[in-house]
Order: C-alpha cells, then structure tokens, then sequence
C-alpha cells in the first residue's frame, strides 16, 4: 500500500490510523471522470440491473404499513432464519438463526466487524494480491497489518496454499479471502482452498470469507469456504444481496460464524450500527424467499455479456484470462507499456472509456485494468471500439 | 443451443449470428443454421419492433374482446378461433379459462370500426354466443417494455 503520510501535510488533529490508510489512488482519476461528457463507463462495480420488483414491493409494503423501526441487533428473525435456510439449501452447512447469524450494512460492515473482533494489535492478516480496495484499510482499522500474497495471471489469479503458508509468522492471525474476486473475476477450485484449508488448520488461524459474489459463477461452482471438511469452526462466511439480486443501494449483508466471534461482532455493531436498515431487511427476506429466478436470468445475462467482452479483448490485442465470477474481466495492458494509472487515464481522456487502473486493488494488479461488464451490450461493445483505435494508436 | 440464441433474440432482435456467437461460444456458422431453422419450423415467427404508438399522432384504437362461444362436437374451439383469427384487426387470440372462451386484442383505426367489427363480423359467426368488449384507455406496458419508463436511473461513473 501506498502511504500518503510524508506527501501531505496534515493537521495534527487527525490519527495516525486514519492517516495510515491509502486515500483512493485514483481520486485524481474521478476528478478527471466528472469532468468529461459522453463518457461509456466499465468502471462500474455493481450490477446494471434495478432491484427486481417483488422485493422493492415487499419493501415499500412494509413502509406503507408501519415498519419504520429498529430491528433486533442481530437482525429480524424471520431473514436469519431465511438466511440459515438458503445457506444449508445451496451449500449443506447449517447455522443457528440465533446466535451465528448476524444481519449488516453489506458486507462491508460485516469485514470491518469480522476484523474488529478477531485482531490484537499488530495481528497479521494474509490477503491475496490484486484484493478489493476495503481489505486492507478494514485491517488497518481494527489495529492489524495486511501481508499480501502475490497472485498472477498465469494462475489464474488463484492463490496458493504454499504462498499464504511461507508469508506465516508468529503474529499472523488470519487470512482474508475474496473469491469470486473483485477486481480480478477469479474463482478458487475446491482444490485449492482445501489447500488453504489445511494450512489454516494447522496453523490454528482464521479464515474471512467474503462470498459476496458467490451466485455470479459461470460454468464452474462456487465452494462456500466455510463448508469445507472442518471448516465451519475456523471461518467467518460473509454474503451479501447487492451483487446477486442488485441490491447494492440496500446495504445488506450479512455475517455467519462460530457463536463466539458472532457474539463479538454483535457487540460492536450494537454500539456502532445499531441494526441494518429495517426496509432493507424486509427486501432481502423476500430476495431469499422468491428471488431465485431473477438472480439466473441475471446470471445468464452476465454470462453473454462476460463471452462479449473478454473476446473482444483478445481482439483488440488485450490479453485476458477468462474470469469464471463476478462482473468484471481484467485485461493486460502490457502491450502499450504504460501503467494502469497512464492507460487509465489516457483511454479517458482519448476516448472517453473510464476503466479502473488494475493498481489500485494492489501491486500486482499494476499492467492491468479492471473492466466491469454488468453494463449494456451496446456500451461493451462500443467501448471495445474506442479500446482497439486506442490499442493501435499506443502499441508499443 | 437454441434456447440460448432464442432468449438472445427475444430480448434484442437485431443481435447478429456474430454476436450471439460470441455470447454464446458457439461458432457463427452454427448460429445462423439454427436461426433459419428455427424460422422454417416456425419457431421464431417474425422480427418485429415494439412500438409506443403513444409518441406519433396515430389514430389507433384497442380493445379487449371476451368472446363466448359453443365448442363444435368436433373442433371444439378451435375451428371457430381459427376463423376469428383470420381477421386483420384481431392481433392476439387466446383460448381463456374462467367466464369466456375466447379473448381477442384487437386494434383498428376507430372505435367505429371496431364496433363495426364485433356487431357485423364477429357476433354473425356461428356458435358466438356474446361477446364483450372493452375499449383500451391507456397503455402502460407492450410486450415487456414500459411505454412511459421515464428517465433511465443514472449510476456513479466508477464505484469501486
């Protein structure tokens, strides 16, 4: 991570650990963005979709009649209980409604609270590099140090058991996992985590799984981490509704885990959120219970979209591993030389595509960009028009 | 294979063999093979726009029409739908359950020329028994696509 600390100067009334943490690399990226008309954007990184109406419905049904309060800390009962239902449904594993299951504002809440609970000071946490850009600030915040783990195109952007195993020391307490990934769209074959799955085990550490794009697999399936041989015990699973059923703008995630590290959690969120937006819950109750078919067609529309632009990509002359989750493809950009932050921003400002410069999910995202293709059809492909006349142009 | 290139298709006509290729891994060649063969068994019927009548000026009326009708010993319904489905203004035709038999859309130029429709063409058919008609006030939804979606929401440009 880049630390900013010596390049501003900053008032002193701001802490050291809020200084610590990268501002976004790209933030110059976005002012240049707001300033440019007629702009395809593949910067994106949520689904194009609105909210499939039965469950914005169950939502303003549950405004119109009344249902403007708190929830319980953890949650409403019924959407624990619905959650426990679909995990055992999908994967096999079961979880309490009462006591491992913890409602949140996204998953994003979810990782900051998962942190917060299980990190001492200066606690180490394994986190595949490129990453999604919240990991490592979440560990920062709860006192901990990210130690990252180079991940690479030629693998597929899958981490390694060994590669996680030679970064332990003494201080590490956990390894982060984001699979379907983001920015990177790689998924992890059932063997490999059990790979990391047995170093877990044997060095007695944790394992955060943020699963949030679990449903977005294309011909593979997705392996829920905490369903692995002896895994439930040693992970907290983190899902969510905003990639799946396009609920992003809910805020809902949630949360399942051994009953003491949920208990934990629950304490922070009950000083700090209170409980998750109660319309928000009431939606995602009815995403669980009728939801199924919306999140295939949308997967199905993904899919077509994800074939579109990863050939395209070859195309043009952009090599492109095929990502098998997610929304996103994440070309490299080595054969113009430039850094993801120069394509970046040239390709904006050139040819008004804004694309995400691969380096700011980490150091070995650099030489790529991150595409999203949750965007319509006509705007892909009129992207990877602009995309080849800017290939051409800058090829080295 | 078909399925894939049919929901490609039913969502977005214009998509190429190309494309749909692409989408769907298959090779061009392959695609348009299916496409016209699709075609000849009638599968896919026609290529047609969805179109808001709403925004041109465009004397156009619609109506619902619930047709009653006595099944023949032999036909049933079909024979007299199919009779009924060979008038021009009768754009959609469906066998229902519940109070009637038959529901027709049918669109013309005049409500007029609708009436005229139902009292000359219609009712003198044999085995009609009645029918109902309700004249379309307003169209909200055709085929799928709202006709006054308003605006389209706007996303943040990079949400990371």
């Amino acid at each position: 991570m880049k630390q900013t600390g010596k390049r501003r100067q900053k008032r002193k009334i701001i802490s050291e650990r809020a200084n610590r943490l990268s501002p976004s690399g790209i933030r110059k990226f976005f002012d240049l963005l707001a300033s440019i008309e007629g702009v395809i954007s593949l910067g994106v990184g949520e689904p194009d979709y609105a909210t499939p109406w039965h469950i914005s419905e169950a939502a303003v049904k549950s405004l119109e009649r009344g249902y403007t309060m708190y929830t319980s800390n953890s949650g409403i009962l019924e959407l624990r209980q619905e959650t426990a239902k679909y995990l055992e449904g999908i994967y096999g594993i079961k979880y309490e409604p009462v006591g491992e299951i913890l409602m949140t504002v996204g998953v994003s809440e979810a990782l900051d609270l998962a942190m917060r609970a299980i990190l001492n000071p200066g606690d180490e946490v394994i986190i595949p590099d490129p990453h999604y850009v919240a990991y490592p600030s979440c560990v920062i915040l709860a006192g901990g140090e990210p130690v990252f783990v180079p991940t690479s195109e030629k693998e597929s952007f899958e981490v390694d058991a060994d590669d996680i195993e030679s970064r332990i020391t003494p201080k590490t307490r956990a390894i982060l996992l984001g699979y379907p990934a983001n920015p990177t769209g790689a998924v992890m074959s059932r063997e490999k985590l059990l790979a990391i799955a047995d170093v877990a085990r044997r060095h007695k550490l944790m394992v955060v799984s943020d699963e949030i794009y679990a449903r977005l697999t294309y011909g593979v399936e997705h392996t829920c981490f905490a369903g692995l041989p002896g895994m439930q015990a040693n992970t907290v699973l983190l899902g969510g509704f905003s990639k799946a059923y396009a609920m992003t703008g809910w805020r809902i995630g949630y949360a399942v885990a051994p009953r003491d590290i949920i208990a934990a959690m629950t304490k922070i969120h009950q000083y700090t959120i209170m409980s998750a937006p109660t319309m928000a819950q009431v939606a995602a109750i009815e995403a669980l219970k009728s939801g199924e078919s919306s999140v295939q067609e949308m997967v199905e529309d993904y899919n077509r979209r994800r074939m579109v632009i990863v050939k395209g990509f070859c195309d043009i002359g952009l090599s492109c591993f095929e990502p098998k989750g997610a929304f996103y493809a994440f070309p490299s950009i080595a054969v113009t030389g430039m850094t993801s932050e120069e394509f970046s921003e040239k390709l904006l400002i050139e040819e008004r595509v804004a694309a995400v410069p691969g380096s700011a999910f980490g150091e070995c995202g650099e030489g790529y960009i991150r595409c999203c293709y949750a965007t319509s059809l006509a705007d892909i492909e009129e992207a990877l028009n602009r995309m080849e006349r800017f290939v051409k142009k800058h090829r080295k | 294979m078909l399925k894939d290139i049919l929901k490609v298709l039913e969502n977005d006509a214009h998509t190429t063999s190309k494309q749909i290729a692409t989408m769907t891994g298959a090779s061009p060649a392959d695609v348009t093979k299916t496409i016209k063969q699709a075609e000849k068994d009638r599968i896919i019927l026609k290529y047609k726009a969805v179109v808001n009548w709403d925004r041109i000026e465009d004397e156009q009326v619609w109506a619902l029409i619930e047709v009653k009708v006595t099944p023949e010993p032999e036909a049933g319904f079909d024979s007299i739908a199919g009779r009924i489905a060979q008038f021009h203004q009768v754009r959609s035709l469906y066998l229902a359950s519940g109070t009637y038999d038959l529901l027709l859309v049918v669109v013309d130029k005049s409500e007029r020329l609708i009436a005229e429709f139902v009292s000359q063409n219609l009712s003198h058919i044999e085995g009609v028994q009645g029918t109902v008609s309700h004249f379309v006030l307003k169209r909200y939804k055709e085929d799928g696509e709202l006709l006054n979606g308003g605006e389209a929401v706007k996303r943040e440009p990079v949400v990371l």
